[in-house]
């Protein structure tokens, strides 16, 4: 039997759950916006530990799909199970233990830009412990660190900080509170190559140093193939296909291997 | 040659389309109004919740100073020149009445009744209402919003709760000094323009001017407060379309604002005339 990682044994001692487990779960989830049906239909598990990628063309439904893990939307029809508890249905205020548990990475960023960076670090941990000032600061140096920035960023404003760096701040802020899940919207979109790899680098790292689980929607196949553990691939409200990198690019589903094809061309 | 009855139907559609027009586009208009006010009440009671959990003083009192310390500049302005302006045409209009000697009466009683909350609350309504669709839009259609609620936190309880709060406690108060300046402004004209004594204007001021008359105007102030602030902040959060969307949500919150404080000065006005409250 292979020994367990590092991360592994972290996973089984913070979560009291091996890897490989599911920690979501979608169950028959339909979306709609009107008449246009987004997510038609749908079930997908997300394995412990893993990094899955939601692959798919522009409004193929992959945002929907991400939002439903935290409850930001909740599905017309159909069960998302969320660390054995079904969300779908939970009102706002019953969230934030789920919440609590994934963190999500927003495409732009969405720091708060009335705020300094360390605020907006701070923010949750305000909010959810009772920690004084000493150790919030503690833990807002330490997670600049993951994210590879220094404390000299504490004091400045988004508004100063490139599109990299917002980027990184803003994963800073999603591990603050210690996530199980991390859920990525669009990591590396907007970002220049060398950024897009460092980026790509951290969701690796991350993953493993803090034994969570993640989940990256994108439609960046360099990136996808880099940090995917599986790939789920979404076309016309449905995951057409669920695998590892290696199966996908084998793979006979046709929009699939067409999306592959364009993205290594430009890459 | 008599009219088939092709010709005679396309002549009723022809008269009837118009109206037929007019009534789809009265019915659009009613659904909207109608979603609109119901997304407010359901706000309204999501704050009623939210009030019952910590509140973040540090955060209303921030914003009592943007919203409302930040606004005496603006709506003193106004209420300098109403007064000044009320003096002139009651003076004039009641000339043949010997006007000038009402004019410290009338200056105080407009303003204190009438002038001074309404017209604060609508200066209020444009730089507040818009100020807080504005900023609550922007951050709702870059995904701030979303953000906040993603991080387990509440955004009525950290965003709209601050800022009604902090609009209903202030708006009496810039009242109150719109009140004192209004005068002031009156006292201004009667002196310089009309050659009236000080101690005339000031005395005329003292004698028509009951705790009454201040109370009736200083009690609608905390409602177009509450208004003015909660349809700012719902049509703030529910922006979407990027820069345009916020655009057009503001708009919509300065316009709906400045109609509801003045149909609601009617209606409170009304009640607090009718309920026995010494307010009359």
């Amino acid at each position: 039997m292979r020994p367990l990682s590092e991360s592994g044994v972290m996973r089984i001692l913070r979560t009291g759950m091996p890897a490989g487990a599911p920690i979501i779960t979608f169950k028959g989830v339909s979306k709609a916006y009107g008449s246009k049906r987004v997510l038609d239909d749908v079930d997908l598990e997300v394995k412990r530990g893993e990094v899955l990628v939601i692959l798919g063309g522009s409004g193929s439904g992959k945002s929907v799909s991400l939002r439903q893990m935290n409850g930001l939307e909740q599905p017309d029809e159909g069960e998302v199970w969320v660390d054995g508890e079904e969300i779908s249905h939970l009102p706002e205020e019953s969230l934030v233990p789920i919440r609590k548990k994934v963190g999500m990475l927003f495409q732009s960023g969405a720091l708060f830009d009335s705020m300094t960076v360390f605020e907006n670090i701070a923010f949750a941990l305000r909010e959810h412990t009772s920690w004084p000032e000493a150790r919030i600061a503690e833990r807002v140096a330490e997670v600049l660190g993951f994210v590879n920035l220094g404390r000299d960023v504490e004091r400045l404003l988004p508004s100063s900080l490139s599109g990299g760096m917002r980027k990184r701040v803003s994963l800073a802020r999603t591990v603050a509170l210690k996530p199980e899940v991390l859920l990525y919207d669009e990591p590396t979109t907007g970002l220049d190559p060398v950024t897009a790899m460092t980026i790509n680098r951290l969701i690796k790292d991350l993953n493993e140093r803090l034994a969570t689980t993640s989940v990256v929607v994108t439609h960046d196949i360099v990136s996808a193939l880099f940090v995917a553990d599986r790939i789920a691939f979404l076309e016309s409200g449905r995951f057409v296909f669920t695998g590892t990198p290696e199966d996908a690019k084998v793979s006979d589903v046709p929009d699939l291997r067409e999306f592959l094809t364009a993205g290594n061309t430009l890459a | 040659m008599a009219p088939s009855e092709y010709d005679s139907t396309t002549q009723y559609i022809a008269v009837l389309k118009e109206p037929l027009w007019k009534m789809a586009r009265l019915r659009r208009w009613v659904g909207n109004i109608s979603f609109h006010l119901g997304g407010v009440a359901l706000m309204v009671r999501d704050l009623l919740r939210a009030s019952r959990e910590k509140w973040e003083t540090s955060e209303i009192l921030r914003q009592m100073d943007a919203l409302g310390v930040q606004s005496i500049s603006i709506t003193n302005l106004t209420a300098l020149f109403t007064g000044m302006v009320l003096a002139l045409q009651t003076a004039y209009a009641l000339s043949q009445f010997g006007g000038k000697f009402f004019v410290g009466r009338i200056v105080v009683l407009s303003l204190t009744r009438e002038l001074g909350p309404t017209l604060t609350a609508l200066m209020v309504a444009a730089r507040v209402g818009s100020g807080i669709t504005a900023e609550l839009g922007t951050m709702a259609v870059t995904e701030q919003v979303d953000a906040l609620r993603a991080l387990g936190a509440s955004p009525i309880r950290k965003l709209v709760l601050p800022r009604v709060l902090a609009v209903t406690l202030m708006l009496p108060v810039l009242t109150l000094l719109a009140d004192f300046i209004g005068t002031v402004g009156g006292l201004f004209i009667a002196v310089f323009e009309l050659k009236l004594g000080a101690s005339f204007y000031l005395s005329t001021v003292a004698q028509s001017t009951g705790v009454n008359d201040i109370l009736h105007g200083l009690f609608k102030t905390p409602f177009f407060g509450f208004e003015i602030a909660i349809i700012g902040c719902y049509n703030g959060l529910n922006a979407t379309g990027g820069a345009d969307g916020v655009g057009r949500a503001t708009t919509t919150a300065v316009v709906i604002a400045a109609i509801v404080v003045l149909m609601s000065d009617f209606f409170l006005t009304k009640l607090f005339l009718v309920l026995p409250l010494g307010l009359k």
